[in-house]
């Protein structure tokens, strides 16, 4: 199918030579598509990185690894994490390697300058994986894009929810800086427009993880719940934390979905119970899942997470806008439009952008049970982020 | 804050600073008796806390995975001081800080080559796994408390050792004038190996008995190194005494500074070291202070 037309393309490539069609197009035909990957290989984000890389590979190997007919050359480089040199890295992408499309990273941090540049340069950036609210909000423009989601976006709903349950007063906890401000502040807004107050917001210095004195604290509030946002080891060490001060038993913990996500084996017992929301969960039954999951066991050995799911889908918005606009990089406007428009069922959901480039998503409620994150329901249907300041949406 | 949260925060404070005592007690006989900037301390806080979970994986039991470990990381002590470390005596902190740092690096990529970037949690003995209700909301982890216990031990130990025996005469005259006693004829080498693997063990046995409680994880040793610097240059480098007030010092005060100043948290401790720094350039305990 691709194949033939592929040569109807290439004959009407031909045809082109009298000048009806500008001749960039059948040049472009013969090059190869450059996808450029700015994430972490490693350092602490290494895993999320490589997860996301691998499954990209995965998508674009069951497409013959073309895109819109014309073979992918992938161009990675290792951001390290490190804003600081964030700028240098997605240069070195745009500028030096001439990349067609530029994806990652995982920290908001490099997003924030690799989406600043892209939009001098006017290369399509496609944020995998960094949930900063600004990328889809000030930072957004026609050729930014995000296939994760935005902090507003996965912790937003958790509010709604909680106040459904009869909780009234709730403490926060999370480290003081910005993606732990976002998540907080999203899941305030939320939390207060369905009737709940936050009595009080713990911050903790980043990324310090002694959390006694601020348990302690908790246990001298006596709220209804605790809502907390920590990653990594740090959510490791607060759940531990938070179910040895015998406090899990008396006020149950809710969280962003990050909180309990690659981290349960870590936690053990610990986490039983434990309510978050997120975009995605391992557990999701349905058919994309089950089968995008076995792929990709097959493919590395190793278990699908969130970061895959992202790196496939990034793919996937690759592959058919690609095909749209049938391999022209340099379409402009169409392959935009093209990308705008794309609608498929991802491993988490249906799938479509908003206005501000963001994915309109379900958020799912997912609860802790036997080590792993069930979905118990969905928290809130068809999530857009409100993409405020954003001048595209 | 009532009687019983205040009390319970005393309890956290002191329990931190107990933890932090033995990070910073290798770290400061190191600095003050080899004068030997160590930047790869933390790397051997990394090494214990990835044994203690790998020997647990394997064997099934945390203490015969301490006990196992323990020698393990007094070798590794001692090899990097003979064969990294011994060079750099007669260097400037400059040499000692690259070649340390250096270490930092290699320590970090073969915990990353052997054990991956996973967070491993690792799991106590049921014995050890119990909480003790101290209000009627809030009860304390029975594991912390044992930490604690070890750590007053291993402080006595060491106030012994080093107050009571030859070797613990050598150590304190080594960390008031160590030309001097190169002078009197004392086998510095031997003394230095010994002051190196000690202090290397110690910390290792440090980020073993954390690893059940802050779970293990790469680049937990660059957390700790900085603190207990700042720990060090309180209580006055080369002084034991001086790292255990340090210690108790900055537990308590990033435990309080959490609660009371919450925004500028991450400056208590910091600000506690300026402070003391202005009273006494030297550190509470710090060789030369009056």
């Amino acid at each position: 199918m691709r194949l033939s037309r592929r040569r109807l393309l290439q004959a009407s490539g031909a045809v082109a030579a009298t000048g009806l069609v500008p001749s960039r197009f059948a040049i472009g035909q013969s090059a190869k598509v450059r996808v450029g990957l700015l994430l972490p290989y490693s350092g602490t984000y290494a895993a999320l990185g490589h997860n996301i890389t691998d499954s990209m590979k995965l998508a674009f190997a069951a497409a013959g690894n073309k895109l819109g007919g014309r073979e992918i050359e992938l161009v990675q480089v290792d951001s390290e994490a490190d804003p600081a040199k964030a700028p240098a890295n997605t240069n070195k992408l745009i500028v030096g390697e001439k990349v067609d499309f530029i994806t990652g990273p995982v920290h908001s941090g490099v997003a924030m300058a690799m989406v600043k540049i892209a939009r001098e340069e006017g290369t399509i950036a496609i944020v995998s994986n960094a949930g900063a609210n600004a990328v889809t909000r000030e930072m957004c423009g026609p050729n930014v894009f995000r296939t994760s989601f935005s902090n507003w976006q996965v912790c937003q709903p958790m509010g709604a929810e909680m106040a459904r349950r009869n909780l009234k007063r709730v403490v926060s906890v999370t480290w003081n800086y910005a993606a732990g401000k976002e998540m907080i502040g999203a899941f305030r807004e939320g939390f207060e427009k369905a009737g709940g107050t936050v009595v009080k917001e713990i911050l903790v210095p980043f990324p310090n993880v002694e959390f006694q004195a601020n348990l302690t604290e908790v246990a001298a509030l006596k709220p209804d719940a605790v809502y907390a946002f920590f990653a990594g080891a740090g959510a490791v060490k607060f759940v531990k934390d938070y179910a040895d001060s015998g406090l899990k038993a008396r006020i149950p913990l809710y969280g962003a979905g990050f909180l309990t996500d690659g981290t349960l084996r870590a936690q053990g017992a610990a986490a039983e119970g434990v309510l978050t929301t997120l975009h995605y969960a391992d557990s999701l039954d349905t058919p994309q899942n089950r089968s995008f999951r076995e792929a990709f066991k097959k493919a590395t050995t190793r278990d699908a997470d969130v970061y895959a799911v992202q790196g496939y889908d990034t793919a996937q918005l690759l592959i058919q806008a690609m095909d749209k606009v049938k391999g022209d990089t340099k379409a402009g406007k169409a392959l935009i439009a093209a990308m705008e428009a794309v609608q498929f069922d991802s491993p988490r959901g249906r799938w479509t952008f908003s206005k501000s480039h963001n994915p309109v998503q379900d958020i799912y409620l997912r609860e802790v049970r036997n080590g792993d994150n069930a979905v118990i329901g969905i928290a809130q249907k068809a999530v857009a982020d409100p993409a405020k300041g954003c001048g595209i949406a | 804050m009532d009687p019983a949260a205040f009390a319970i925060q005393l309890l956290n404070g002191v329990q931190y600073g107990f933890l932090l005592f033995l990070v910073a007690a290798g770290l400061t006989l190191i600095f003050g008796i080899l004068g030997v900037i160590n930047l790869a301390h933390g790397s051997f806080y990394m090494i214990g806390a990835y044994f203690a979970y790998w020997l647990t994986a394997r064997t099934g039991s945390f203490p015969l995975a301490l006990v196992l470990a323990l020698p393990v990381a007094a070798l590794l002590g001692w090899a990097v001081e003979r064969f990294a470390i011994s060079f750099l005596y007669a260097r400037d902190h400059l040499h000692q800080v690259l070649l340390t740092y250096g270490l930092i690096l290699i320590f970090n990529e073969l915990q990353r080559i052997v054990w991956g970037n996973d967070v491993h949690g690792v799991p106590l003995p049921d014995a050890l796994a119990g909480t003790l209700a101290l209000t009627e909301l809030q009860s304390y982890p029975v594991y912390r408390l044992v930490v604690s216990g070890l750590c007053v031990a291993v402080a006595l130990g060491m106030y012994a050792v080093i107050h009571t025996t030859r070797l613990g005469m050598t150590i304190r005259a080594g960390a008031s004038n160590r030309e001097m006693v190169q002078l009197l004829g004392i086998d510095v080498k031997r003394l230095f190996a010994i002051v190196f693997s000690a202090g290397a063990a110690l910390t290792a046995l440090a980020g073993m008995l954390s690893a059940p409680i802050n779970s293990v994880y790469p680049g937990m040793g660059e957390s700790i190194l900085i603190i207990s610097f700042v720990v060090v240059v309180i209580g006055g480098i080369g002084s034991i005494k001086g790292a255990f007030l340090g210690a108790m010092l900055i537990g308590l005060a990033d435990t309080f500074g959490k609660v009371l100043l919450p925004d500028q948290a991450g400056m208590v401790v910091y600000g506690l070291m300026a402070a003391v720094l202005l009273w006494r350039p030297r550190g509470l305990f710090g060789a030369g202070s009056a």
